[in-house]
């Protein structure tokens, strides 16, 4: 126990040393003034001294159970109480339908905006945890799909006044092309470098739309972009709402299909390629052509949310699309599990929802994104609710039975 | 007679390093091939290159598909040499850990399925069938191996020797012609070693499989090859039934090396 | 000609920059296989360190030259206690962990300690005061090369020889060495790999931070993003090089400043970064093993 306490001592002795000039120093070197926050140099000594007794405790809980950690108490309940249980599944699924079915009649307008960015970093999140949660490819430059989508529709909108339906299947498939380009030339590369190729991609994209003037209206951005016309006239209020519902409409569709996807020969193939490449590609998959079609499928989505994010802003510019928001969007698969879609869902619901609602965390809200980007690949590398592997439906058939099948069904 | 798969002058070098020098080595129907030799022979070398894992420098590698259809393999994505009937195991055990032992054995069924990215997401009546037959067909290889008590545990969770097993099951869902085991036996117990044997001369006698083997254990070697070939500083230097081999003094001088009497 | 060295002499105090940062990327990556991502973050720490002392270091009435070297000294230990931290927390727990792990934890600690900064200073640009007096015999040819600009290739063209003379004759360099070319035998034969692994940060941060100290006094401002661009660039000129060799990570970022000068010199200044960038994916896509690397082949 005293031993402990003199760890946890030295530990706080050593963050208050480490932290001193940041934290309690604050120099204007204009004005010539110092000002001395000596409140901070408590804080950080008290914060850490507690703090390494939770991360030492932590660490041992980690050491002494490492077998079962894919059947952790968090994912256990998720899955045997919540989603296997129909009997508890269905109600909670229809209530939470028919919640956000009547959101925007118990909520005010500015709500339902909230929930609609939530709702697109859901897609957002889901469409990367294709690529960095299925296919374990870490894309950190999945905005550039989120960008070619915006101003797909950004741009043929203010040019030619193409409307929102016409330009949304051109976003979606804008997206994967931008995916499939970046995709063909970089995904030979081993994985630490492709996250740097795409970051740098990112950030050549970014550049381009803010340099590219003529086309882009640099850094000032395009603003007038019309609402979606959902068919009858609507104020500026049931048109937030109408988009609201399109966007949870869009939820469901990519829960379908990643799910649908996340089962089938080519999921399968994803996340073996993610376990082993070298054992993948002699099990007879082909490499490239299935990282292509993870980096393509992942960049639809954001191609598609792209465009929807441009309807309801009705304004973009390329400060939306930074390195930062493929940070936060890589912190919703992060955080909420790594190829597991609810996890997804939950992740992007607190990374989105909680900043908005605790004001006073807002600030810190990248700070915590970060520290917990660390804490979770320390302490949780699954996420919150871990994906949980599928079990199939099978009897036991030889090649021969096999072959006869095959040859009766295409006969 | 035909055989399955030839090579002819198989060299393969790293640099300054022959690691696999001028080999030459048929595999006919239905036989079990060992290759032995010391350790940093080349072995593994000569079997990354003919499974595409390794382009090899010179040489020819072919395999007969279909009776007379004679396929040059030299440079082929490992994919390809799979979907041509070669499957193989890895001497450092490479499971896809996360998944389970049933969804281990379908990835091998991949190159023999069709199901591309849009009738998946349809779900047609055909990817339906497709996938009830994929994870059917790979429980049968499981029951074939015994692993099939297994089939819903995730794979990292599985003993070492059922590890061992479940890769030859992985590469069985390719329906080979050729499997090649590297070191298959390396850490099994006596009893798990009797029944790979069993497993590799059912392959043989019930499924038609020709099986090309490395492996240290000259107990299971000298046990079940029909031929063996033996390599020694990337060369072939004896080639022979086991009888053969025991008494050749080139094999016993690159065992013991030369001062065997010394 | 004029207009060409003073391009030349841009290129060469950037590359210097590039090259200070670019070692820290590539010892850490030879020893541990992992891009440490917040690498760029510890040269803005050290910027900000230096920043803070100079404050408080105006109050006494100090020659401006014995302020520049505690400035630099302070920054450079203070940097090096981050390195050896930021090791400690996130990436030690991660040793066994896969490689993406280990990379996504980096990408956090990164994001952490730009926001820690904005956060406890500031978000604007704060200016940088000047720390080095011009020097007499330069002011001729001052459109050229600042004073600034010569201490930063004279400082890194120090550094770089310590630093290789750290690595080739000491203990700890051969021991750096050993646990580059294989860590489990380097542990075998008794060496602390952990230490060694502690003592890479700490050289590599220490270098960042001297990095830092330069080019704040050389532009004059700084805010906490510096940090973001100059690290993937100096990640760049690493892997320009060949990432893992330390002759590879001068070269690379040489080559990449003289890259960057020229091309806003003589093409247009807009697409500064994006130059960089290219040169970057270019590279990647083409030959990833570098000018001086070697290539490493997975194993089987």
């Amino acid at each position: 126990m005293f031993s402990e306490i003199k760890k946890s001592l030295l530990v706080s002795v050593w963050f208050m040393f480490l932290t001193f000039p940041i934290m309690v120093v604050k120099v204007n070197t204009i004005e010539n003034t110092i000002i001395w926050r000596w409140e901070n140099l408590v804080l950080v000594g008290f914060g850490s001294f507690f703090l390494s007794f939770l991360w030492r405790f932590m660490h041992n809980k980690k050491a002494t159970k490492r077998r079962q950690d894919y059947k952790d108490a968090l994912s256990k309940i998720f899955y045997d109480n919540l989603i296997e249980n129909k009997k508890v599944f269905v109600p909670i699924i229809i209530a939470l339908i028919i919640f956000i079915l009547l959101f925007p009649k118990l909520f005010s307008t500015y709500q339902v905006t909230i929930m609609t960015t939530a709702l697109i970093y859901i897609v957002l999140g889901l469409g990367l945890n294709v690529v960095v949660g299925f296919a374990g490819l870490l894309d950190l430059g999945y905005v550039a799909f989120y960008a070619v989508g915006a101003y797909t529709y950004a741009l043929l909108n203010f040019n030619y006044d193409i409307s929102f339906w016409v330009a949304l299947p051109l976003a979606g498939a804008l997206g994967a092309l931008a995916g499939i380009l970046l995709g063909f030339p970089v995904l030979r590369l081993r994985g630490d470098y492709l996250a740097i190729v795409t970051l740098g991609f990112g950030e050549i994209i970014r550049l381009v739309l803010e340099n590219w003037g003529e086309v882009t209206h640099g850094p000032s951005g395009i603003a007038g972009i019309e609402r979606p016309n959902f068919g009858f006239d609507l104020s500026i209020v049931g048109s937030i709402n109408a988009i609201y519902y399109f966007v949870f409409l869009f939820v469901l569709v990519t829960i379908f299909f990643t799910n649908r996807l996340q089962n089938s020969r080519i999921g399968r193939a994803w996340v073996a390629l993610r376990e082993d490449e070298i054992a993948c590609q002699a099990m007879g998959v082909d490499k490239t052509k299935t990282k292509l079609s993870a980096f393509a499928f992942g960049a639809t989505w954001a191609g598609f949310m792209g465009a929807v994010f441009a309807a309801k802003t009705t304004f973009i510019n390329p400060a939306s699309f930074t390195f930062l928001e493929s940070a936060i969007i890589l912190s919703i698969v992060v955080l909420g599990g790594m190829g597991s879609i609810p996890g997804v869902i939950l992740g992007a619901l607190i990374l989105i929802l909680l900043p908005e609602y605790l004001r006073a965390f807002s600030e810190y809200r990248m700070l915590i994104f970060g520290g917990a980007m660390v804490l979770m690949m320390v302490f949780r590398p699954q996420g919150l609710i871990k994906s949980k592997r599928r079990r199939y439906n099978f009897e036991s058939m030889s090649k021969k039975q096999l072959k006869e099948r095959q040859n009766a069904a295409s006969s | 007679m035909q055989p399955l798969l030839e090579i002819n002058g198989l060299t393969m070098d790293f640099g300054g390093l022959r690691a696999v020098d001028n080999i030459d080595f048929n595999i006919y129907s239905k036989e079990i091939v060992a290759l032995i030799g010391p350790n940093g022979a080349g072995k593994t070398t000569f079997f990354n290159c003919v499974t595409g894992m390794y382009k090899p420098t010179s040489g020819d590698i072919y395999v007969y598909a279909d009776g007379d259809n004679r396929k040059r393999v030299n440079g082929l994505k490992p994919n390809k040499v799979t979907e041509l009937g070669l499957a193989r195991t890895f001497q450092n055990i490479r499971l896809f850990k996360g998944m389970t032992v049933l969804e281990n054995v379908m990835i091998g069924r991949h190159c023999r399925t069709h199901a591309n990215i849009f009738a998946a997401l349809m779900r047609t009546k055909r990817i339906v069938r497709e996938e009830y037959e994929s994870a059917s067909y790979s429980y049968h290889i499981l029951e074939r191996v015994g692993l099939h008590a297994f089939a819903n545990e995730i794979a990292e969770n599985l003993p070492y020797g059922a590890q061992r097993k479940l890769e030859i099951a992985r590469a069985l869902a390719t329906e080979p012609n050729i499997l090649l085991l590297d070191e298959p036996a390396a850490g099994l117990n006596p009893q798990e070693t009797e029944n790979l044997i069993d497993i590799i001369k059912m392959l043989r006698d019930e499924e038609n499989i020709s099986v090309l083997l490395i492996e240290h254990d000259m107990g299971m070697v000298m046990k079940i090859s029909e031929r063996i070939t033996v390599m020694d500083y990337g060369k072939k230097i004896a080639e022979g039934t086991p009888d053969e081999i025991k008494e050749n003094p080139d094999v016993i001088k690159a065992y013991l090396g030369e001062d065997v009497d010394a | 000609m004029e207009y060409f060295f003073q391009l030349f002499f841009a290129g060469l105090t950037k590359g210097s920059i590039y090259a200070l940062i670019a070692l820290g990327y590539t010892m850490v990556y030879g020893i541990i296989q992992l891009i440490n991502f917040a690498h760029g973050e510890i040269y803005m720490i050290g910027a900000f360190t230096a920043l803070i002392v100079a404050g408080v270091l105006s109050v006494f009435n100090l020659p401006v030259a014995a302020i520049f070297v505690i400035v630099t000294l302070v920054a450079i230990l203070y940097s090096s206690a981050y390195g050896y931290t930021i090791e400690k927390i996130a990436y030690k727990p991660l040793r066994n962990a896969p490689r993406l792990s280990a990379l996504i934890s980096a990408i956090g600690m990164s994001i952490f300690l730009q926001n820690y900064v904005l956060l406890a200073q500031t978000s604007d640009f704060l200016p940088f005061p000047s720390l080095i007096k011009e020097f007499e015999f330069l002011r001729p040819y001052n459109h050229i090369l600042s004073s600034s600009g010569l201490v930063i290739i004279v400082s890194t063209f120090i550094a770089m020889v310590l630093l290789s003379l750290y690595i080739k004759f000491t203990r700890m360099g051969k021991a750096m060495r050993a646990t580059a070319q294989d860590k489990k035998m380097a542990l075998l034969l008794g060496i602390n790999v952990d230490r060694v692994i502690s003592t890479t940060f700490v050289v590599g941060s220490a270098l960042a931070a001297l990095g830092g100290v330069l080019i704040a006094n050389h532009i004059g401002q700084i805010n906490f993003f510096i940090g973001f661009i100059a690290g993937i660039k100096a990640f760049t000129a690493a892997v320009l090089g060949g990432i893992g060799s330390i002759p590879g990570a001068v070269l690379g970022a040489l080559i990449l400043g003289w890259t960057e000068s020229f091309s806003t010199g003589y093409i247009s200044s807009d697409y500064q970064d994006v130059f960089a960038f290219i040169l970057l994916v270019v590279i990647l896509i083409f030959k990833p093993s570098g000018i001086l690397g070697k290539k490493t082949d997975q194993k089987v």
